[in-house]
């Protein structure tokens, strides 16, 4: 695509944006109360919410840059990342975010049928169905290959029996994407990675509460839950190969750690500093310098972000390198909340009260200290790049 | 643009690796003059070298003889320049005075730049008066005199400023010395009476002057740009600067780290390779990263000065700190993972070091550019 054409794709889309993103929407997230997930039984928290999402969902925005066929708008990387800064220009919410846009969409688009493809993948673009993960377990967490949920072949059905933990959502969620052991003989070689139903007799959920007192995480359940082999034709239930879901599961947890990351390749200025200038009406010195030294470390790394994608784009990044990001980026993460809940003072410790919108600085801040855990933890990411990228012995 | 280099870029970078490896190596330059006491700090044979390559005039621009490239391409130079701990007036020549000159007027440009692209002559710059970077307050001053000026005053930390065939001052020409407005910049040449240098060798083994200016009798002729209206061109010069020491300080970085991950790699202790131990490879992968971001924010920096954008100031502060930060860990981590031998002269590691707390101090440390960023910021 030509630059002349680029711009015109540009002025295009700020017009579109312009005329279908309610004000209401372009206001940041404050937490995930304000993100809308789709799914059966999803509601609008108000109308601007449902206004937004219905506008992008008829146009494919909910994921711009997948095929039309299967729900998106078919953009090029150049497309996509214009449609990207206009949005951010705009501070403009995302209007759907699910687990299956983020985790299992690209896991289809890669090793799936071409029915999976078109029964899946659609439903998650008009985010009609809400996907969960179920990979760890109590006793597989960093060591996730060791998982022992297993399910029994029964010619055309499986029987499954196991436990997962830290399911996120999967009170809330229609079907889980589940890795299950097929074959005890094989560690690597001997899970499924398998798509069924949340409604499936047999499976059960318990909320796990969290110290930021919310609790969308939860204990699942599978008690000789009968999985079929296939919903139709050319539709299998499971992603890949049979025994092979090993290496879809990997493929996935590529692309969860890029979210995760925060590496959106936008422009974005912490601005903390400035903000708690305005509300104490003076910084502590050292405090500033914290605040600025913390400054200097996310300019920087939104320039990595950008490198980054830049990079993919091109097929120039190392195959390693997401696992670098889900590491600085959520350290990175981490520090921005210690630093708000030090620059708001007392009133950020107002656990319940109008003040603080419920308690949302608080909240937020003991929530980013899963950022380093979920989706691998930190220590896992940098044994990933001992061993991926420098090339130690024995990582 | 995309944050990656293009075709051209790459090859450039392919290039300068390469000859900065073999000519440039520390062995070859680097322990070479150090050993022999050299009162340079530097090989001329090797600036000559520097000149057919192309290297000295990159930022010239093609009118003048030099090769119009960009600051990008100045980092991918001064990236080798780094790794190697090549000593060169490569930053203070071809980057900080050539800038500066690029505001000239064509009689200063003819004066000056042919000599500086054919590398006969290297030029330094004089901007700091104390121990810490510090442009915002210039009190060395330039009277009026005749259809001249007469410069009196002293500036510090003047990179290979003995050597130089020319230094360009920022003098005041009016207002007292925190103003904006008021500041100009000459080129005065070596030989001007009144000049003196006390010129020492720095912890890194290149060599810097404290110059004197006593009354020194400079003609019209030698301002460069605007009379009291120097300050945007040497705010150009010194982003410039500023993003090219990033760059070499990237260059420090990933040496001082590749050399510690390869000695990690062959070292044994304890009956295994010390590399396998998780307390040394998480740090080292750490420093991996850190290295990585690093550079991306020192590319974003030399694209947006290359583009003219407004950022540019804010990024080269970023950059300028974070690379500090970056290359102070990697030479730190270095020197300790080495362990015992991290400590002999013999051993390069500390040369990494060395060269790294000067380019630090070097148009401002990170402490002075983090608080930029915050200034710029708001708070
Ligand atoms: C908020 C949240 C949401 C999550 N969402 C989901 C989800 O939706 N679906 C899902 O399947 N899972 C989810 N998880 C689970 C997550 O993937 C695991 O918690 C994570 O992989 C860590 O496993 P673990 O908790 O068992 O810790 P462990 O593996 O027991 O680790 C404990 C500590 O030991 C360290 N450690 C472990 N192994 C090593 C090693 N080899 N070297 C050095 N250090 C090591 C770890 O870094 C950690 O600090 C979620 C977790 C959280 C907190
Ligand atoms: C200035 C100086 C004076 C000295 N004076 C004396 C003296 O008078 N007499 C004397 O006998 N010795 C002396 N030494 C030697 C000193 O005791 C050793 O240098 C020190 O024990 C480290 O050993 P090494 O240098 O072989 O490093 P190594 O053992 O090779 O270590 C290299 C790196 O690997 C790390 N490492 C090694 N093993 C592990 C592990 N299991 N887990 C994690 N990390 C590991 C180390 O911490 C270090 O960072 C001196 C050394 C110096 C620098």
């Amino acid at each position: 695509m030509s630059d002349t054409d680029l711009e015109g794709f540009r002025a295009e889309t700020r017009a579109w944006l312009e005329a279908n993103c309610p004000p209401e929407m372009r206001e940041p997230v404050r937490d995930e109360d304000d993100v809308y997930w789709g799914g059966r039984n999803a509601t609008f928290k108000n109308d601007a919410q449902k206004a937004w999402f219905e506008a992008c969902r008829d146009k494919g925005y909910t994921v711009p840059a997948w095929p039309k066929e299967y729900g998106g708008a078919g953009l090029s990387p150049a497309q996509a990342k214009v449609l990207r800064e206009e949005m951010a220009a705009i501070g403009a919410r995302p209007p759907l975010s699910s687990f299956g846009i983020w985790m299992l969409g690209p896991a289809l688009l890669h090793f799936g049928t071409e029915g999976q493809k078109q029964r899946f993948l659609n439903e998650i673009a008009r985010g009609e169905i809400r996907w969960c993960q179920g990979y760890s377990e109590p006793g597989s967490g960093s060591d996730l290959v060791s998982l022992q949920t297993y399910g029994e072949d029964k010619g055309d059905h499986w029987v499954v029996n196991g436990q997962k933990i830290w399911t996120s959502y999967a009170d809330k969620a229609d079907w889980i994407f589940c890795l299950v052991r097929t074959d005890k003989e094989n560690k690597y070689q001997g899970i499924t990675f398998m798509l069924y139903d949340m409604a499936s007799p047999g499976v059960s959920t318990k909320p796990i509460l969290l110290i930021s007192g919310s609790s969308p995480f939860c204990e699942t359940f599978f008690d000789d839950v009968e999985v079929p082999k296939s919903y139709g034709e050319d539709v299998p239930a499971y992603v890949g190969q049979v025994n092979r879901g090993w290496d879809v599961a990997k493929y996935l947890l590529g692309h969860e750690r890029e979210m995760i990351s925060g590496a959106d390749g936008g422009d974005r200025t912490s601005a903390i500093g400035a903000a708690m200038l305005r509300l104490s009406g003076e910084l502590d010195p050292v405090l500033r310098a914290e605040l600025a030294q913390f400054d200097v470390d996310a300019l920087a790394y939104s320039a990595m972000g950008e490198k980054f994608l830049d990079e993919i784009k091109v097929g120039k990044a190392h195959p390693a390198q997401p696992n670098m990001m889900k590491y600085a980026g959520t350290e990175l993460n981490k520090r921005r909340h210690e630093l708000m809940m030090a620059a708001g003072g007392t009133r950020a410790l107002e656990w319940d009260s109008g003040e603080t919108d419920g308690g949302k600085p608080s909240r937020n801040w003991l929530r980013t200290k899963a950022n380093s855990i979920e989706g691998g933890t930190s220590e896992v990411m940098l044994n990933v790049i001992s061993k991926r990228i420098l090339d130690l012995p024995g990582a | 643009m995309p944050l990656y280099y293009d075709d051209d870029q790459t090859m450039l970078a392919e290039t300068a690796s390469q000859f900065m490896a073999e000519e440039g190596s520390i062995k070859n330059q680097l322990r070479h003059w150090r050993d022999r006491n050299c009162k340079d700090g530097f090989g001329h044979g090797l600036w000559k070298q520097f000149a057919e390559m192309g290297f000295t005039g990159m930022l010239v621009g093609e009118d003048d003889g030099g090769l119009g490239m960009g600051q990008v391409e100045a980092n991918i130079v001064l990236e080798e320049i780094g790794r190697n701990l090549t000593p060169s007036p490569f930053l203070s020549s071809s980057v900080l005075a050539a800038t500066a000159l690029k505001h000239g007027s064509n009689d200063v440009k003819g004066r000056w730049l042919p000599d500086l692209v054919s590398g006969d002559k290297v030029y330094a710059v004089a901007i700091d008066e104390g121990i810490k970077h510090r442009p915002e307050r210039i009190a060395c001053r330039a009277e009026k005199s005749g259809n001249g000026f007469r410069l009196s005053g002293k500036k510090d930390f003047v990179v290979y400023g003995a050597s130089s065939e020319m230094i360009v001052v920022a003098a005041r020409t009016s207002g007292s010395d925190a103003d904006k407005d008021g500041v100009t910049l000459f080129a005065v040449p070596q030989d001007a009476a009144g000049m003196s240098h006390d010129s020492v060798r720095l912890v890194d083994a290149s060599m810097a002057s404290h110059v004197t200016f006593d009354n020194v009798e400079l003609d019209g002729d030698a301002v460069i740009g605007e009379v009291d209206g120097g300050r945007d061109v040497l705010n150009a010069m010194l982003i410039s600067g500023r993003v090219g020491s990033a760059a070499e300080g990237v260059g420090v970085a990933r040496g001082a780290m590749d050399m510690t991950v390869d000695y990690i790699k062959q070292r044994k202790q304890f009956g295994k390779v010390i590399g396998e131990f998780q307390a040394l490879q998480h740090r080292a992968s750490h420093l991996y990263s850190e290295v990585e971001i690093a550079r991306a924010v020192t590319i974003k920096a030399a694209q947006l000065f290359d583009a003219g954008s407004e950022k540019a100031d804010l990024m080269a502060s970023v950059a300028k700190a974070k690379v500090a930060k970056v290359a102070g860990l990697a030479v730190r981590e270095g020197v300790q993972m080495h362990g015992g031998i991290g400590m002999t002269d013999e051993y390069d590691i500390g040369l990494y070091m060395k060269r790294e707390r000067a380019l630090q101090e070097f148009l401002g440390d990170q402490y002075y550019h983090a608080g930029r960023v915050a200034e710029m910021s708001g708070y």
